[in-house]
């Protein structure tokens, strides 16, 4: 066994930044959220009010409005990324002409700002002016009015973001399947599998850390996203768009409610946080029961 | 006509390309029009083109060296990430380190703040913390290097992660009896065989710093400011210059156009690599 000295030692750079810049900046917002203070307020100084701020997000509508709606928007984006990244990867593993080229383009959208992805589709989508109303109205006669249609909005950053994004999904599974032996494919193949049980019991177990890993960073991404959804419908109609990183941004800037929009999102963290820490538990330990030993 | 044939393939992916390239095909359209032009009935098709917005663009000083800044943030960030997470996912894959799968999934938590609040704690460091006489980390293309730290290397880390582990152990211990240092090891039989997995690694995060916009507008002014930030200084509240936000977006593809082919021929280089080996 080689001395765990080493590992520390090429930890500890990840742990050092990720301390100042993580923990640092934490604590201090932990601070603000028991504070009531409104730096450009009449009273620019921060008063001490104990847990009231959290109380207060209890009973907060728009907050627990938000919430189901942002759950509603990660849960359909990131199931139909990472299908459709997946099956996309699945593509690029097959030999053809002009493979790299398609790929590129493939990768286009990701290499667009979010703020920029925002701008094109609300250019793209805003009624008269926009080509995809149009479109629509001219060969359909369907009326696309996402500032009245609060499901076609909700539905249009759904699609803007599986737009921007499956690439993410097939680029990293990409890579895993790219990594993957080939000796367990060749023996099912002579085994007679057929192409489910292929994928079912060969590829499927083999690459589920990396679809983990995906979906996670994915999952967490779709829960803070704000450039986008900021440029598309600036939340609405209504609040139907208000995800919680909006939520939180037009707590912090418009209302310049600082202690209030601290404790909004030590909240949001820690819902995230537990979140992601009992998937990952329940996915990673029935991997770790699955494991032959 | 069956699944696997080539023909498919290619239909499937002009089909699929069609749609991934219109939304860029219109942000391109939008460059190219005068303003007046973009609020009266749309087009698919271009009939003229003006490209004074690019002139305009091209021509300024200040965007040259917002894309500069761009080019050495997003790639130092890349590059320090990159190298940093391997090293991380080597110790935490190979290393029986105690309590190694809560540091593994501490990191990621770096990802999850949301960031409106986080930025005002980000610029007191920057401002009052970090400073030596002078100097400040406010608006260096340093501080922007370390910032974006914060959520590419849990992103880096998660990435890397699966493929270091799916590296079979006997591959090291192998070398280990024949004599291999850690660091040969590291060299000579992990880095050829996560070579796909870096390179996507690479790609991701260089991107993810190159888009990132809310840090980069809170804690640069000038001296380190980043094209996307530059470019959105042309969108406000009072009105947008669609046309010149829009020219030097599709500017902005090019360097990321040129990392991209340049890295993505890693990613099938691995191919072989993982057929060979047992």
């Amino acid at each position: 066994m080689r001395s765990n000295r080493v590992g520390w030692l090429m930890l500890a750079p990840t742990i050092a930044i990720l301390g100042i810049f993580g923990i640092v900046p934490f604590l201090y917002v932990l601070y603000v959220a028991f504070h009531q203070w409104n730096p450009f307020g009449a009273n620019p100084y921060m008063i001490y009010n104990g847990a009231d701020n959290f109380r207060r997000l209890v009973f907060d509508n728009e907050f627990l409005t938000s919430i189901a709606f942002t759950l509603k928007f990660a849960f359909f984006a990131v199931v139909s990324e990472v299908i459709l990244g997946y099956l996309l990867a699945q593509l690029f593993m097959r030999e053809f002409p002009g493979r790299g080229l398609f790929r590129t383009i493939h990768t286009l959208p990701l290499i667009v700002a979010p703020i920029v992805v925002g701008s094109v589709w609300r250019l793209m989508t805003t009624p008269s002016i926009g080509i995809i109303p149009y479109l629509l109205k001219s060969w359909f006669g369907y009326d696309l009015n996402i500032g009245r249609d609060a499901t076609m909005a909700f539905a249009l950053t759904v699609i803007m973001d599986i737009w921007h994004w499956t690439p993410l999904v097939t680029l990293t599974l990409l890579a895993a399947l790219v990594s993957l032996p080939k000796e367990p494919f060749e023996q099912a193949q002579i085994d007679g599998a057929n192409r489910w049980q292929i994928f079912w019991h060969v590829t499927l177990p083999m690459i589920r850390p990396a679809i983990l890993a995906t979906v996670f960073i994915r999952l967490m991404d779709a829960l803070r996203t704000v450039d986008e959804v900021w440029m598309l419908t600036g939340g609405g109609p209504g609040a139907a768009t208000r995800y919680l990183g909006l939520h939180i941004w037009k707590i912090v800037f418009p209302k310049t409610d600082y202690g209030y929009g601290s404790a909004t999102s030590i909240i949001v963290l820690y819902l995230t946080l537990v979140m992601c820490w009992l998937l990952y538990v329940a996915l990673v330990a029935r991997r770790d029961q699955k494991r032959p030993s | 006509m069956r699944a696997n044939s080539p023909v498919f393939s290619i239909l499937l992916w002009t089909l699929l390309s069609l749609l991934t390239l219109f939304p860029i095909y219109w942000l391109f359209v939008i460059s190219v029009k005068p303003a007046v032009e973009l609020f009266t009935t749309p087009s698919v098709l271009l009939e003229t083109v003006y490209w004074k917005n690019y002139v305009k663009v091209l021509g300024d000083d200040t965007l040259r060296r917002y894309m500069f800044n761009s080019i050495v943030i997003s790639t130092g960030n890349a590059v320090l990430v990159t190298v940093l997470a391997f090293m991380a996912c080597y110790a935490l894959s190979r290393f029986d380190l105690a309590g190694k799968e809560n540091i593994f999934f501490w990191t990621i938590t770096n990802r999850m703040a949301p960031a409106a609040v986080f930025l005002l704690p980000f610029f007191l460091l920057f401002t009052q913390v970090f400073t030596i006489g002078e100097w400040k980390l406010y608006d260096t293309r340093t501080g922007m290097i370390l910032l974006y730290c914060t959520f590419n290397l849990p992103f880096a880390i998660w990435t890397l992660r699966p493929t270091i582990d799916a590296i079979p152990k006997e591959l090291d211990e192998a070398a280990t009896v024949d004599g291999a240092t850690t660091w040969q090891v590291i060299r000579e039989v992990i880095f050829p065989l996560a070579r796909p997995g870096l390179a996507v690694t690479l790609i991701l995060t260089w991107v993810f710093a190159w888009n990132e916009f809310l840090l980069a507008a809170t804690l640069t002014s000038f001296n380190a400011r980043t094209i996307t930030t530059g470019l959105s200084e042309y969108v406000t509240t009072t009105g947008t210059e669609w046309g010149t936000m829009a020219s030097i977006a599709i500017i902005t593809l090019v360097p990321a156009l040129l990392i991209f082919s340049v890295v993505q021929r890693h990613i099938v280089a691995g191919l072989t690599f993982g057929a060979v080996k047992e």
